[in-house]
């Protein structure tokens, strides 16, 4: 198989984004509990958040200028740019330290933690993997999210 | 529920989910999510060739979530879940979250979930797992 990464590629390996701050609100996480159709009373009254309110909870807001003709925002992560184009979403794993609750200030760092690649039954696959790691304001962690993205 | 009354194989409850384009509408408002493949159909099947409104994988990733969640209540707690979207899904499906027991280490109380949402064939669209530790 022909080799597409390049040193350049693997040099992102190990490189972390700027911290991202978010404040958590209880009105968020009750408009996540109802349009996801939870059943627990924690979950609709907003005293807790569901786990999948994680999902983008770190994606910054961008002007609708910002955005692409398709809705997504312009240089959504940074991270190398990579011969295959074609980008979806591979798996979601979550290590889960504490439930998250309104009135959290959380601090959210994303880091590249591999790049690499693989022979696919339609052609070459490159798998970047992030991880973002999540503490509140007294430095305990929140929760660890690793992804992997798969660009063919 | 205590560790003592599982076993390999135990199911979660089964759950159907049906969104629409309403809830759809309001997951991805809550998520922040502006693309156009989960509300405009004529861009969806045009330019991005999908056959239909796409329903989130986040939201498979959700439901998968819940499906531990609501089984496990307030008698322990969820450590670690982990869910791959495996195929797209459109408006109009019908799928069914669920899950059973894989694995349990009594010593430590933990027990092991395979999850899944599934089409109403039978067909596994987002494959997920999870690790609970119950209190007693």
């Amino acid at each position: 198989m022909t080799q597409l990464l390049t040193d350049e590629h693997r040099a992102w390996i190990g490189r972390a984004d700027e911290p991202v701050e978010v404040e958590v609100h209880r009105s968020d996480i009750v408009k996540y509990a109802i349009a996801t159709e939870q059943v627990q009373k924690k979950y609709l009254s907003g005293d807790e958040a569901p786990l999948m309110f994680i999902f983008n909870l770190f994606g910054r807001p961008q002007p609708i200028a910002n955005l692409r003709p398709d809705g997504l925002p312009r240089g959504m992560r940074r991270g190398p740019s990579l011969p295959l184009k074609r980008v979806m979403a591979g798996g979601t794993e979550v290590a889960i330290h504490r439930p998250i609750r309104p009135g959290d200030k959380l601090t959210g760092v994303s880091t590249i933690v591999d790049i690499y690649e693989k022979a696919g039954r339609q052609g070459p696959l490159i798998f970047t993997v992030r991880e973002l790691c999540v503490t509140d304001d007294s430095g305990s962690p929140v929760f660890t999210e690793t992804q992997t993205s798969i660009a063919r | 529920m205590k560790i003592a009354d599982l076993q390999v194989g135990h199911g979660l409850p089964e759950r159907e989910h049906t969104p629409s384009n309403v809830s759809l509408f309001l997951y991805n408002a809550a998520v922040w999510n502006a693309h156009r493949i989960h509300y405009d159909e004529r861009y969806t099947t045009e330019v991005e060739r999908h056959p239909g409104i796409v329903i989130d994988g986040p939201l498979q990733g959700d439901w998968l979530a819940q499906c531990v969640s609501n089984w496990l209540g307030d008698h322990g707690v969820l450590e670690r879940f982990q869910y791959s979207n495996r195929r797209a899904t459109y408006l109009g499906d019908t799928l069914v979250s669920g899950g059973r027991v894989t694995a349990i280490d009594a010593d430590s109380k933990r027990a092991t979930i395979e999850l899944w949402v599934k089409s109403i064939d039978g067909e596994i669209t987002s494959p997920g797992s999870a690790t609970v530790r119950l209190y007693a």
